[in-house]
């Protein structure tokens, strides 16, 4: 379980975080929502250690993360997959090297095994013919699959995603989705969000953070979020006619 | 005030370039990367520039002694002596700020803006030591690049004087062989690996600390072609304080 508290963070004068409070529970995927500039990236990258907070604690399956010497650091971190938001493949390797670093940098494996747990890995994010291909040949939706692959190769116990549909058509966006789910599902692990599409959030996960101007504005359930009365959060998720007309249809057919 | 932050930031990453070494089976193939980006893809431009301007240094020593009690093997003397001390340590490395500078800068740089550097980090990888240390022990084969600009440049002088017909060539043997001093070769591989130091960490720092996009990787590398080329200068003048007076 990842517990947050007080998460505080400054960059100047600017306030960007101001006090998170929240858990994410283990084999859960959850949402980390919020209008852009409300301080999910921040967030996400004080999770992950890139940023280091000013106030609060981060604790991880009970250690706390501030506390652990660099190797502990070291050690957590090789439990953690990223997919991020441009994808962040390194563009002087192939795909299936890009796929294979991790198990290069952290494991003695050989070759073989290697080779094997890439071509298991590209095959479970459906490229399985990738392998030779330079990221740059890649669309924007394969080099979400790839990033994903990669994030999941050395099974981690934690995946963190900053907007990983971000840019891609709606179809594609539902398909990394799921198969972000799928594979949270799959191997238990405890997966991170950071939406601001809609979709994401009546397709995935279990539960939802809400961040507004860098504070917990919300939290609760999918179920949850259609019912809440909330004013910031219905502002923010039911904005478009579309998801209005969703909302009305749920409570309706939960009133009858 | 930037300045004393970037100056302490500078040695703070190269202290964090010897950290958290990564594993030598990657480190290995990052160095002979980085030896044939860095080292083997400059012999060209280092070769064509070290033969002309040799041979231009050789013309304009030629062209000024016009005293007829002056040997002619003293365009030979006078050429040898500019290019070891001078033209092959120093010029050449002022080039390849501009060159390898630049590359290292934008490399690293669009890696920053890409977030590939941040992927490393996640996955508890030293980001310095993974980009920066490569350079570093692939331009400590930089002395050899030199070595072939020492060559080229007495060669190009040679070539010269034999098609413009300011010496004879046997004057011109005679010339880089007067009064040679092994010291001075000592004192242009002591500025050589000082200079390789240098290049591979400065435009390394202002690509790894960048910030913005991709118009700052452009102003980035310029800027460390500016500074690294400001360092090479004034080492070069401490250096030879230092070493020849």
């Amino acid at each position: 379980m990842i517990e947050v508290k007080d998460l505080q963070k400054s960059f100047g004068d600017a306030h960007i975080l101001k006090g998170i409070t929240t858990t994410f529970e283990n084999g859960k995927t959850s949402l980390v929502i919020g209008q852009s500039g409300s301080g999910k990236t921040v967030f996400l990258k004080c999770l992950l250690g890139l940023f280091t907070q000013d106030e609060g604690t981060i604790t991880y399956d009970g250690n706390i993360y501030s506390q652990l010497n660099s190797d502990q650091k070291r050690d957590l971190r090789s439990k953690m997959g990223m997919v991020f938001q441009g994808s962040a493949l390194f563009d002087s390797m192939t795909i299936a090297e890009n796929v294979m670093f991790p198990l290069r940098m952290f494991t003695k494996q050989s070759k073989s095994e290697m080779q094997d747990r890439v071509d298991f890995v590209l095959k479970r994010v459906n490229l399985p013919d990738a392998h030779n291909k330079m990221p740059s040949e890649a669309s924007g939706g394969m080099q979400k699959r790839v990033a994903i692959a990669r994030a999941i190769v050395n099974n981690p116990k934690y995946l963190f995603c900053d907007e990983p549909n971000s840019g891609l058509d709606p179809k594609t966006a539902i398909v990394i989705d799921n198969l972000i789910q799928e594979i949270t599902d799959e191997y238990n692990i405890t997966t991170i969000i950071n939406t601001h599409d809609m979709n994401s959030v009546m397709e995935i996960g279990e539960k939802i953070v809400f961040l507004k101007d860098g504070l917990k504005a919300w939290e609760g359930s999918k179920d949850n979020i259609f019912i809440t009365d909330n004013k910031v959060v219905t502002d923010f998720v039911y904005s478009s006619e579309l998801f209005k007309k969703v909302r009305k249809m749920y409570l309706e057919e939960r009133n009858t | 005030m930037t300045y004393l932050h970037n100056i302490g930031a500078y040695f703070l990453m190269i202290k964090d370039m010897f950290r958290k070494p990564t594993k030598w089976s990657v480190m290995k193939t990052l160095i002979f990367k980085d030896i044939d980006d860095l080292i083997m893809g400059s012999l060209g431009i280092v070769a064509f520039i070290s033969f002309f301007v040799g041979g231009v240094v050789t013309i304009q020593t030629a062209l000024n002694i016009d005293n007829p009690l002056i040997p002619k093997y003293l365009v030979g003397f006078a050429t040898r002596q500019s290019i070891i001390l001078e033209f092959a340590p120093t010029f050449i490395s002022i080039i390849m700020a501009g060159k390898v500078g630049s590359f290292i800068t934008s490399s690293i740089g669009t890696m920053r803006v890409t977030e590939q550097i941040d992927a490393l980090e996640v996955m508890g990888i030293n980001a310095i030591n993974y980009l920066v240390f490569p350079k570093f022990i692939a331009l400590m084969l930089y002395p050899f690049v030199i070595s072939i600009a020492m060559f080229l440049g007495i060669v190009g002088g040679m070539a010269a004087c034999f098609f413009g017909g300011y010496s004879s060539i046997d004057d011109y043997i005679i010339g880089i062989q007067t009064d040679f001093i092994p010291f001075h070769i000592a004192y242009a591989f002591i500025k050589t690996f000082a200079f390789a130091f240098l290049l591979a960490t400065i435009p390394s720092f202002h690509g790894f600390y960048m910030k913005g996009g991709a118009l700052e990787v452009g102003k980035a590398s310029t800027t460390s072609f500016v500074w690294t080329s400001v360092v090479i200068i004034l080492l070069n003048y401490i250096l030879t304080q230092m070493l020849l007076s």
